[in-house]
């Protein structure tokens, strides 16, 4: 008879091991769909090596698209650690770049110093209001912030719409439904000469740094990490649960808002629909295959990237469709929780007493 | 025209009962799942997957109702994939549910890009036809409303029934029900947790799907990327709004399509005074209040979202 145990403990080893090994064998999963397209699947995953560590450009191109999913994974994981279920990273990223060019696109000129960190600051305080309402209407009204972030998400794109259709839209844009840029001082400064990636990244490198430290050894990550693990019993030991819940879900909304206002401030200049190819959604998984671990999140969203830029980079050599990055992204959250399960429990045969044979 | 000529009007609750149509199919699924104790938020996703299966099925020439079968085949696949994770494996619905939409839309896209690399506008198909059942459809209003929607339609609300006749007379719903209210006592009556659940969770996907399948099989006859927009997550609202109960889901889905078609009509009517956009965002907005309000009230299953693992109490 097959029986399910519970470990012990998980060793160091199995909590590093298993997300990087998930994240391997997703990535080998790909060989399927990669043959069922026809394509040649070394050359592939040739293609898809060179596509990041193929010159100093490709390898830019990966921190670039690195650094959204750096945020919405912070976002994701913050969350998650105290059972908040924010799906609604998406949304709170729009929100983020809205404000961005509300602030920054003309209606406030100032210099760089004092325009950036204003940008920042609406930024991530509209991406903070998008997680406080459904933080609201959950413990207010016992309603499921699972459902009202997702719903959230559609309702926020429509308005995105809305604005870049009425004020937010560019008078000089051609008829076209995008924000007037943002002005060249409010623009977070590029990293390296004629390449993409910009100082959003640092950002997101201290975010995480930060979160890493408050969750493992502040009083506010103590109870956030408490909220999770026993709700009901860090009520009894005297956390306000609800209030705990209300701090984490306005971080977790503010890393959001950043999100956008990184892409947009950081890399786009102004704003339009199709801004973010999903990485609110994306997110979770960093969020999932870094264990929940601040630090690991900086990790998963590199690798991320690279299957994103690296899987682009090889369906145009290769025309093969690039939602294969999307596949191997879902797979490599499947294989993380699969693996997840490993870590936990042990399948220990145990054998049938003799006369009670099956 | 004023709202109350738009609600005596057939067309508009012809157009009600077509845009509940999809969302009865996913309530139905999504509520099966969950009187067992198990959320399935992979309803999206296999929306989409019972979609593009169900229509690409019929492209290469299955007939309407082999792409019907082949779409629940679809979703009863993916249902497996969450029901294997959470059900003896015993992990977090919410996480798996969202890998499962993730896996299922990306399967759906990448197979039909590689299956239609280059077209510009998507192929059709010949969907579904509007029932034409003799004298009934020729009735003053019941006609149009009622009689002279498709196939479908007419299945997802014989679903409803069946759904409801198998929960509340059979001695299986008995069992189904008590699986996700106190899964102890249905294992010390020597039943199968695991197999009950694992069951419900396919057969639930598998409707899930065939409200995927309804969109591009009826509603339109193509597939389109992202064309689900949402309709998972709202059937997820209807349900807590239902209270887990059949005859309240289609009531709720129902309101829902009617309050769709209202918006559409709307629109047209005072487009000038609003910007388009608040009609569009108007059903997400109502299923967040209707979920508010139905949360307290809500009759849960006492064990949703809680594993239950054989030979631990």
């Amino acid at each position: 008879m097959i029986r399910i145990e519970p470990r012990q403990s998980s060793s160091r080893l199995m909590t590093l091991g298993i997300p990087v090994l998930s994240a391997f064998v997703a990535l080998a999963l790909a060989a399927l769909p990669l043959a069922f397209a026809g394509a040649n699947v070394t050359t592939a995953y040739q293609e898809m090596f060179k596509g990041v560590f193929g010159s100093t450009f490709a390898f830019t191109e990966m921190l670039t698209r690195a650094t959204p999913l750096i945020f919405t994974g912070l976002a994701a994981a913050l969350a998650f650690r105290a059972k908040l279920w924010n799906i609604g990273a998406e949304g709170q990223l729009y929100l983020g770049a809205m404000a961005a060019v509300a602030i920054g696109a003309g209606a406030i000129d100032a210099p760089s110093f004092v325009l950036i960190p204003l940008i920042v600051l609406f930024g991530c305080a509209a991406g903070a209001v998008g997680m406080a309402v459904p933080t609201v209407l959950k413990s207010r009204f016992g309603a499921d912030e699972v459902v009202t972030t997702l719903l959230l998400n559609f309702v926020i794109l429509i308005f995105l719409q809305m604005m870049l259709e009425g004020p937010l839209k560019d008078p000089m844009g051609l008829g076209w439904p995008q924000s007037p840029p943002i002005l060249d001082q409010g623009m977070l400064p590029p990293l390296m000469d004629r390449m993409r990636v910009h100082s959003g990244l640092i950002i997101a490198l201290v975010c995480a740094g930060v979160a890493q430290f408050m969750l493992a050894r502040s009083v506010w990550g103590f109870k956030l990490r408490a909220v999770g693990e026993n709700a009901a019993a860090a009520k009894h030991a005297g956390i306000r649960v609800n209030r705990s819940l209300m701090s984490v879900a306005i971080v977790s909304g503010a890393l959001a808002g950043m999100a956008g206002v990184s892409e947009v401030a950081g890399l786009k200049g102004y704003l339009t629909a199709d801004l973010s190819p999903g990485f609110g959604y994306t997110g979770i998984v960093v969020a999932m295959l870094a264990g929940l671990s601040p630090v690991g999140v900086v990790m998963s969203a590199v690798f991320i990237a690279s299957v994103f830029v690296g899987a682009d980079s090889m369906s145009r050599a290769m025309g093969v469709s690039s939602y294969l990055a999307d596949l191997v992204v879902s797979m490599s959250l499947l294989c993380v929780l699969i693996g997840g399960f490993f870590a936990r429990y042990r399948i220990a045969l145990v054998k049938t007493p003799k006369g009670e044979q099956a | 025209m004023d709202i109350l000529q738009i609600l005596l009007s057939e067309s508009f609750w012809a157009a009600s009962l077509r845009i509940a149509t999809p969302l009865i199919f996913g309530v139905l699924g999504a509520l099966l799942c969950e009187k067992t104790g198990v959320l399935n938020l992979g309803i999206e996703g296999i929306f989409a997957a019972g979609a593009m299966a169900g229509w690409m099925a019929v492209w290469l020439g299955a007939g309407l109702w082999g792409g019907v079968l082949v779409a629940a085949l679809a979703g009863a696949f993916f249902g497996l994939i969450h029901a294997i994770l959470t059900v003896p494996l015993g992990l977090s619905q919410h996480v798996s549910g969202l890998g499962v939409t993730m896996f299922a839309t990306s399967v759906s896209y990448f197979t039909y890009r590689t299956a239609l690399p280059n077209v510009s506008s998507p192929p059709r198909i010949e969907p579904f036809q509007p029932l034409d059942v003799p004298l009934l459809s020729d009735l003053p209003f019941l006609g149009p409303v009622l009689f002279q929607q498709t196939a479908l339609t007419w299945l997802a609300i014989l679903m409803v029934g069946l759904v409801w006749y198998v929960l509340n007379r059979t001695p299986l719903g008995v069992a189904l029900q008590a699986v996700g209210d106190n899964p102890d006592s249905v294992d010390a009556q020597g039943l199968s947790v695991y197999g009950l659940r694992i069951g419900a969770v396919v057969a639930g996907s598998a409707l899930m799907a065939l409200g995927g399948a309804f969109l591009t099989m009826s509603a339109f006859d193509a597939f389109f990327f992202g064309m689900v927009n949402g309709r998972g997550w709202v059937c997820i609202a209807l349900v807590i709004f239902a209270s887990w109960k059949p005859g309240k889901a289609l009531l709720g889905a129902l309101l829902f399509g009617a309050f769709d078609a209202l918006q559409v009509r709307l629109q047209t009517e005072v487009g000038a005074l609003l910007p388009g956009q608040v009609f569009l965002m108007a059903p997400y907005i109502l299923s967040i209040i209707a979920l508010v309000v139905a949360a307290r009230k809500a009759d849960y299953p006492r064990a949703l979202l809680t594993p239950w693992f054989k030979g631990q109490r």
